[in-house]
């Protein structure tokens, strides 16, 4: 369970993981433009100290190699044939270059320090608000998008980003400036000699770029095979035991070997061309080091253009670092544009729209003082809905009851295609209301409504007669309980997670909860009780378990409505049980709309819907369906009607 | 382990003995050019020979070339090497698997298996081709940049002794306080982001308790605890770089000033052109040393996908072939003596999960099993085609213990439709071929018919021929479970097991399976595992098995008199479709 997290986290087969380096990105200057505000909104002081001390660092280096110039030619040559050589002046300026090196190296310090706070504050801010963001979501948000994809903004796109801000970035500007100023520094130490590095910087480029375009190419490649592979390897391994048991591990080795071996060609011509880059440019920085050397020579020799032994040496020195920042800054551009695309993602989350709620009707703790509601602050396990007349600003208070009512509603997940048709409902406070119906036939649609997961029906839904429209939507939630079919549980323990349903619940109020849902046997037998630690959605707990703590957690909300979706058949039969006297506990005296999976259920219900792509086909009770002998008879019986 | 990594090099054991030795001669070539240039200062430059320029320059060159050709050399055959040793491994992994039994792939799990083939090998792939590369590289170019140092001046290269040993305690520290740290920074990483994950899938459940701001508030807790430990993680290493350079810059002003003392005075033979060589190398000795530390890291880092690549290549598959094979299954009889089964054997203490069972089937007969989850239904019938060995006690099938047959003769003849049963990707056809390679087309749809999945086959618009996407995603769980059936009938088995294979099926159709089955394969040995009664009760007759016993066995009314569990479950059920949950929507 644990370990398939992780692969989900890490995003689900044929994700982006595979989808290669073929980046693309849109309005890229204005998402680099976002992300510099972001920055910048908190650290933009922080950020102009970095670039400061980047331009301290490479002018005390630029400075440290000027040096070996006249060490060379101001005091070594000069001192050299002089018979009481005077050091002083040689000491004064080796701590000249002294102090300069301190500053750049404090400088260093300095930006190091400065970047750890702006990247990883940035980090933590961008975290926050993607997932402050992403709770304010509304569901549909989570069908669109799978959890892989959700998952892989705050993995790797945030990864991504991090580099960017505090890698790719610095390492730019402090590129860009150290070629600058070696650029400048080269041409004052001679003129005819930067002519000769340029010449051969331009053929290095030249050459290293076509070598990069070619292993870009082959990776394109090597990446579409690699997914291949990858797929085929998640696809036999979950399937391992079938391929076993239908004796296919032949086949299956044949074909691995097919794919394996048309990867590793790819793999092959990638990695051969990509291995070429860092020699080629070394080496290339090397013959252009060796052409300048003799050039040079030949100059000093002969003292053309006054070119001095110590300057030669010193531009030997800036031609070797001249060729790192070059040969890097294409790298780094590769990378900004990678960090683009997640920043794009990342931010196409920040921009969809929240859930709205307009809602103005209150839930509040009320008292009945003279036969009349009064709000109150006490928790008097009374409660009424405030509503506040537009109009007049008159105040009224409605008890709450948990009376529902669906009047013709239509529904349909996308503006296309419509799910539900004119569904009529009614179901009085303390009333069972059965859902029936194959899968796809509207019954989790009808819940999602009641409490607002989806929103696009015309008000036409009334709860205690007020259209829930109307009531804003926190507050309509906690008058809602819900057990849903998948239970999730939480990384905590046992207590905080039926606590879940109401924070401030006193332990005693958890147990009593636990107890009312079957629970508090299992719980009392795990090693630490109350205080054992789920985790992994409680992978420790059997599904019958899960559930028990699911309905644990509604009951401590004490709602007036329940909503729920009983497990399907994945439970053995006494543990179906000991769940459904609790499901059954829970429902005594709440309004309850349950999507019915078993008999029991179903047949004590006061009402049973049959629905029928989106339409209710049959209402009634048990009996009055049974003699009816429609849909519900058929489902009922398991035969067809002859 | 790293034995049984390095014996998948195999055909690549070239390309991995070649790679480092190209790397060294280019790390020689490279190193003899700052000597050059020192020698053109002093020989040339200042003894004012424009010859010895010219022909040592021409020598430059050539080294340089000779530099060249030998990178690209060491970076074509590092490729090789190690693309083709993560083609082995990844080979090697795969085919072992393949012969793995069900507790082999038990102990590993799915999702632990396609990480040890993918992203480890990957991690490895990476690892072997920096040992071969980068490895060798930068430890070359210190020792030979530091024999060039001491050849140059001995007096002066001892400075570069004092440098490397200070950088090297210097970032021994560093680094090994950097692991703890980041292994626990990246540890809660995993945590926040985990947290996430729990609340995109349990979005329903935070929305319908209104418990947005809770969790915001709990995010925010952690999001910041998170921020202070990377702070103080990365804090550590912020030291590392402006040392390094502080090194590098106190080296060349040490060495500026002893040597310029020494070139002025005359004293221990130094000249300009050596101090020019000396300051090159400077560079040269304190950055490679960087690059091992960094090196060293990442290729820890690597072992431990190294260690679970060696797990999957040293775990011996634990059901194999016996030396003399039957190779023919009689009948489709049945014999369980005395069994006993534990998955695990090394924890005998109550570790079985099935006991004493003694249990004789006819050829031809249909038994039902039911049972509540852990009554090790389904390890009973598992036994039976041998996906995994009896513990204790004989397990006969047609008359011979299964461990004396052929492997795929006995899974053949005994065909299982396991509870977790998935399809792949490919047409129908490609799939229910899985059962027998050479069906026609027309014995594919009989399979089918007597499986009732003929008819939202032909519904599909491309008929037999439908693409059935990985995981069999694009139809439905009962749509799946009746294509597995027809699949495992396809076989032509003696026994057929299915395994809860009618869960998300209804009850009709269920009913009109088992009905096809008895007409059509009377000779077959049907076992029928389920939950609902009806899909067992016009069983010859039916198994109630609990906590690994068999609790009774009879036919539906004998049960019905005589045994408390089969009652209890009947009566839980009654009034037929004990399941409302109908997979409907799909005839």
């Amino acid at each position: 369970m644990a370990e398939e997290k992780v692969k989900e986290i890490k995003g689900g087969p044929g994700g982006r993981r595979y989808a290669g380096p073929k980046v693309k990105v849109e309005n890229a200057g204005q998402i680099f433009k976002r992300i510099m505000g972001y920055v910048g909104k908190r650290y933009k002081f922080q950020y102009a100290l970095v670039i400061i001390c980047i331009i301290v660092n490479v002018l005390a280096n630029i400075q440290g190699t000027m040096f070996t110039k006249s060490l060379i030619d101001d005091y070594i040559i000069p001192l050299m044939d002089s018979e009481n050589p005077d050091y002083s002046n040689l000491l004064h300026a080796i701590i000249r270059v002294a102090i300069f090196y301190l500053c750049g190296i404090i400088a260093a310090f300095v930006q190091q320090l400065t970047m750890i706070y702006i990247s990883q504050g940035t980090l933590r801010d961008m975290r926050q608000d993607l997932f402050t963001h992403m709770e304010s979501l509304p569901i549909s948000y989570f069908d669109k998008n799978t959890h892989g994809d959700i998952m892989s903004i705050y993995t790797n796109d945030i990864d991504t980003l991090r580099q960017m801000i505090s890698q790719s970035i610095p390492q730019f500007i402090s590129s860009v400036i150290t070629i600058v100023s070696v650029f400048v520094s080269m041409i004052i130490l001679s003129i005819p000699l930067t002519l000769v590095t340029v010449v051969m910087l331009f053929i290095m480029l030249k050459t290293s770029t076509k070598v990069a375009s070619k292993s870009g190419k082959y990776f394109v490649k090597q990446q579409a095979k690699l997914g291949e592979v990858n797929g085929y390897i998640e696809e036999t391994m979950s399937g391992q035991k079938v391929v076993k048991v239908f004796n296919h591990e032949e086949e299956s080795k044949e074909r691995f070997k097919k794919l394996n071996d048309e990867l590793y060609e790819n793999a092959y011509s990638a990695n051969k061309f990509v291995n070429l880059i860092g020699p080629v440019n070394a080496q290339l920085g090397n013959l252009g080091y060796v052409v300048s050397a003799i050039v040079g020579g030949a100059f000093a020799l002969k003292g053309f253009w006054g070119l001095t032994t110590g300057a030669l040496v010193s531009f030997l020195t800036f031609n070797r670092q001249i060729n790192m920042p070059i040969s890097q800054v294409s790298q780094q551009m590769n990378s900004v544009v990678m960090a683009l695309a997640g920043a794009d993602r990342i931010f196409k989350l920040l921009d969809e729209k929240s859930e709205t709620d307009d809602g103005y009707v209150t839930l509040v703790n009320a008292k009945e003082e003279n036969g009349e509601l009064v709000e109150t602050k006490e928790r008097t396990g009374l409660w009424a809905w405030k509503h506040t007349h537009q109009a007049d600003k008159s105040v009224t208070y409605v008890k709450l009851t948990g009376d529902v009512v669906f009047d013709d509603v239509d529904f349909g997940y996308t503006e296309e295609k419509q799910v539900l048709y004119n569904v009529d409902l009614f179901a009085t406070p303390g009333q069972k209301i059965a859902f029936v119906g194959s899968t796809g036939a509207g019954k989790t649609t009808i819940t999602n409504l009641i409490n607002r997961f989806y929103d696009r029906q015309d008000g036409k839904i009334r709860y205690d007669g007020i259209n829930i429209n109307k009531i804003k939507k926190a507050d309509l939630r906690h008058s809602l309980g819900m057990v849903l079919q998948d239970t999730h549980l939480f990384t905590a323990t046992v207590m905080e997670n039926i606590r879940y349903g109401k924070l401030d619940a006193t332990d005693e109020e958890v147990y009593a909860a636990a107890k009312l849902a079957n629970a508090h046997g299992f719980i009392k037998r795990l090693p630490d009780g109350y205080n054992t630690v789920l985790t992994g959605d409680g992978a420790n707990l059997s599904q019958g378990q899960r559930q028990l703590l699911a309905i644990a957690r509604a009951a401590i909300a004490n709602p007036p409505v329940l909503i729920l979706d009983e497990a399907t058949s994945s439970i053995d039969t006494r543990t179906e049980k000991i769940v459904q006297s609790g499901m059954d506990k829970l429902m005594k005296g709440r309004t309850t709309f349950v999507i019915a999976h078993r008999l029991s259920t179903v047949r004590n219900s006061d009402c049973i819907i049959v629905l029928e792509q989106g339409r209710v086909i049959e209402r009634g009770p048990h009996e009055e369906l049974i003699e009816k002998r429609g849909k519900y008879y058929q489902l009922y019986t398991g035969n067809a009607v002859g | 382990m790293l034995k049984t990594l390095g014996k998948q090099i195999k055909e690549f054991k070239k390309a991995s003995i070649i790679t480092p030795v190209f790397m060294i001669f280019e790390v020689i070539f490279d190193m003899i050019i700052p000597l050059l240039m020192g020698k053109i200062v002093s020989n040339g430059i200042e003894k004012e020979d424009m010859n010895y320029i010219i022909t040592t320059g021409i020598v430059m060159i050539v080294l340089a070339i000779l530099g060249l050709v030998s990178g690209i050399l060491g970076g074509v055959f590092g490729a090789k090497a190690a693309t083709g040793f993560a083609k082995n491994l990844r080979e090697a992994m795969f085919n072992n698997i393949q012969t793995f039994s069900f507790s082999n792939i038990d102990k590993f799990s799915t999702s632990g298996l396609v990480t040890r083939l993918t992203t480890d090998v990957t991690n490895v792939q990476n690892a072997y081709q920096m040992l071969l590369r980068m490895c060798v590289r930068a430890p070359f170019s210190m020792i030979i940049a530091m024999i060039m140092a001491f050849m140059i001046n001995a007096r002066i290269a001892c400075i570069y002794l004092v440098a490397v040993l200070f950088l090297t305690t210097f970032l021994v520290f560093v680094m090994s306080r950097a692991m703890k740290y980041f292994s626990d920074v990246f540890k809660r990483y995993d945590d926040l982001n985990e947290s996430v994950q729990e609340n995109v899938s349990a979005i329903r459940v935070v929305k319908a308790y209104v418990r947005e701001d809770y969790e915001n508030e709990k995010f925010k807790k952690a999001n910041n605890n998170l921020y202070g430990k990377f702070i103080k993680a990365e804090k550590v290493i912020a030291f590392t770089m402006p040392t390094m350079i502080a090194t590098v810059n106190v080296t060349i002003l040490a060495i500026s000033w002893v040597g310029a003392h020494m070139i002025i005075s005359h004293t221990g033979g130094l000249d300009t052109g050596d101090l020019v060589s000396l300051l090159a190398y400077c560079m040269n000795i304190l950055m490679s040393l960087m690059i091992l530390a960094i090196m060293f890291v990442m290729v820890s880092m690597s072992l431990s996908s190294a260690k679970r690549i060696a797990e999957v290549l040293e775990e011996k598959a634990d059901i194999v072939n016996p030396e003399n094979p039957v190779m023919e299954v009689k009948n489709g009889d049945i014999d369980f003596d005395g069994v006993k089964f534990a998955y695990s054997k090394n924890n005998e203490a109550g570790g079985n999960v099935l006991e004493d069972i003694n249990l004789h089937i006819k050829s031809g007969e249909t038994i039902g099993i039911i049972g509540g989850t852990g009554s090790s239904k389904s390890s009973l019938v598992n036994l039976i085609s041998r996906l995994y060995d009896v513990t204790d006690g004989t397990l006969k099938v047609g008359g011979v213990n299964v461990k004396d047959y052929d492997l795929e003769v006995l899974r053949d003849e005994v065909s299982v439709v396991l509870q977790k049963n998935v399809l792949f990707s490919g047409s129908i056809y490609d799939n229910l071929r899985w059962g027998n390679k050479n069906a026609t087309d027309e014995e594919c749809k009989e399979a089918c018919r007597m499986a009732c999945a003929d008819e939202f086959i032909e519904a599909f618009p491309d008929g037999y021929d439908t693409h059935i996407e990985q995981g069999g995603t694009n139809v439905s769980g009962g749509q799946r479970q009746r294509l597995c059936i027809a699949r495992a009938l396809l076989k032509k088995p003696k026994i057929i097991i299915l395994d809860d294979s009618t869960s998300a099926v209804d009850t009709a159709t269920d009913a009109k399976i088992r009905k096809a089955f008895k007409e059509a394969i009377p000779g077959t040995t049907k076992i029928i595992i389920a939950q609902r009664i009806n899909s067992v009760q016009d069983s010859d007759r039916i198994i109630v098995m609990d906590e690994g016993r068999i609790n009774g066995v009879g036919t539906h009314e004998e049960l019905l008199k005589s045994n408390e569990i089969y009652k209890d479950v009947y009566e839980s059920q009654t009034g037929g479709g004990g399941d409302f949950d109908v997979q409907g929507g799909e005839a």
